[in-house]
């Protein structure tokens, strides 16, 4: 077992940043902690601090003032940790990506393992794509 | 001898990036600073380079929650030039996705008012609740956010009378949950202590500040969009305006809580009275003219302007989202009270960022109001800084 495995075995804390997003991936990542989809029989559960957490969630196309501190959180974020870019914003910058203060998407900025399209993508994708994602680490 | 305490940009109270400083003194909140900009995305020259068609499906992009709200908006402004009118179902079918929207804009905010004093209980509560109202969205437009319900002229799809009876059994069982979630903040003496007398926002400054919507109502200012210049199907159904007069934090969430019992009464209504017909008036052109469009989101009232020059796209395409005036008056709310209440003060007004960030800027002093010439300089500055830190 790989150091980052071992760190992935217990239960997945995740950091949630909205990178200018609409709200909507916002509530969507909070409607899995809600009793329908209930994410913490997983073992998963939303943190309030950074240095906490394993997963980053990313949502938002990312406007230009965001950048510097998209990236200042990824470098707090403790390793091995994995961010995840949640909706059709994060992946591709969407119906944003004409803007003039766009400056993503995410993954031009910190590396994303994985991608949820959808807009916005339903819990049961966030769900979905976090125990996928657990399955290739 | 004062000391600054930052919250934000990433505070796990606040969905989204926005940075407030606290000027404290001991434990007292002197004075308070927001800092947005953080979700300017550019929205109205985006507006202004897509169609009309297109542009109903970008407004509601603006925010998550009143997306209903920010594309009706849209669509009345864009029928104020052409001067379509709309069929009578369109009209109820608008009515009843709007007020469904108010029911889950509601009763997040009620749980998330739970989360901020410390009642994960009254979170999980209500947002146990709001799911029904989603699966009902999800029925009639086929997304549970998002909807793409409204166009010019009338609504996108039509839908099959089968899926109304569930749909008033998830009314009747939301209001008498709701009723429930009422008596139970109601007499709870923690909630009570956390909630009455903190953050008062009297009727004058109410006035003075011009804030809107439930805000508005709280602080006994009697307004109300739907009742005062109504629209859709408002004018034919029976509900009532609520007002509070003490305009503290628990008066403002009395307000949403009982809103939310009178949308459901008027969502009953609408279904009972649809009538039967047309979804929807063909529209050939928008010609050459201008148009508003204001109705009443979940947060305050929705404003929108477009200037069209006769081509298939607006010429202007201007937007003022509630929260843009809401949010200054946290600051006569916050001043006096301990830093515990402050991020409860600051989500009284269930603030939305993204709606805001248009664009606005004034000193820290308030003594100087920027021009659009201002702008774009400052926005010339910021992206020489930014190029040469990234």
């Amino acid at each position: 077992m790989n150091a980052t495995k071992w760190g992935f075995k217990k239960s997945l804390w995740v950091f949630h940043l909205n990178a200018g997003a609409c709200n909507n991936c916002d509530i969507e990542v909070l409607d899995c902690l809600c009793p329908k989809f209930d994410i913490e029989r997983f073992g998963m559960k939303l943190v309030g601090s950074l240095k906490h957490a394993d997963v980053l969630l990313v949502s938002g196309s990312v406007p230009r003032r965001v950048v510097p501190d998209l990236i200042e959180a990824y470098e707090q974020l403790p390793q091995p940790g994995v961010v995840i870019a949640i909706g059709a914003c994060a992946c591709t910058g969407g119906i944003f990506k004409d803007g003039y203060n766009f400056a993503g998407p995410v993954d031009k900025h910190v590396p994303v393992a994985a991608y949820v399209p959808g807009c916005p993508p339903r819990p049961e994708a966030i769900i979905g794509a976090v125990v996928k994602l657990l399955g290739k680490l | 001898m004062s000391t600054t305490i930052p919250i934000g940009p990433f505070h796990p109270v606040l969905e989204e990036p926005e940075y407030i400083t606290l000027q404290v003194e001991g434990e007292t909140v002197v004075s308070a600073d927001i800092e947005l900009g953080r979700i300017h995305r550019g929205m109205e020259l985006l507006a202004e380079e897509k169609t009309f068609d297109q542009d109903v499906f970008l407004v509601e992009r603006i925010c998550g929650i009143c997306s209903a709200s920010h594309s009706w908006t849209a669509t009345l402004a864009m029928e104020d030039i052409a001067g379509i009118t709309v069929p009578d179902r369109a009209r109820y079918l608008r009515t009843i996705v709007h007020e469904l929207e108010r029911l889950h804009s509601h009763m997040l905010w009620v749980g998330l008012a739970g989360h901020i004093i410390g009642y994960w209980t009254v979170f999980m509560w209500g947002w146990k609740y709001r799911e029904p109202v989603l699966d009902a969205l999800e029925a009639i437009t086929g997304n549970r956010n998002n909807y793409a319900w409204y166009c010019p002229g009338g609504v996108r799809r039509d839908v099959p009378d089968d899926i109304w009876p569930p749909i008033v059994k998830a009314m009747d069982e939301f209001a008498e949950k709701t009723n429930l979630l009422i008596d139970v903040i109601l007499n709870d003496p923690v909630i009570l202590c956390r909630l009455k007398g903190v953050g008062i926002l009297s009727k004058e400054d109410a006035i003075a500040y011009g804030v809107l919507g439930p805000t508005a109502r709280g602080s006994g200012v009697d307004i109300d969009v739907r009742r005062d210049e109504s629209y859709g199907a408002y004018d034919e159904v029976d509900w009532k305006v609520i007002v509070q007069p003490d305009g503290d934090c628990l008066a403002v969430g009395v307000v949403r809580l009982l809103e939310m019992i009178e949308a459901t009464k008027i969502i009953k209504q609408c279904i009972k009275k649809l009538p039967k017909g047309e979804i929807r008036n063909e529209v050939r052109e928008i010609p050459r003219g201008e148009g508003i469009g204001h109705i009443e989101a979940p947060r305050g009232e929705c404003f929108h302007f477009i200037r069209s020059n006769g081509t298939n796209m607006p010429e202007r395409h201007k937007m003022r989202a509630p929260t843009f005036l809401n949010i200054p008056s946290y600051r006569p709310r916050v001043k006096g009270e301990t830093i515990s209440d402050a991020t409860l003060i600051f989500a009284v007004i269930d603030p939305c960022y993204s709606c805001t960030e248009r664009m606005a800027a004034i000193d820290s002093d308030g003594s100087r109001v920027a021009n659009g010439h201002d702008l774009i300089k400052l926005s010339h500055q910021r992206t020489e800084w930014l190029r040469k830190n990234l």
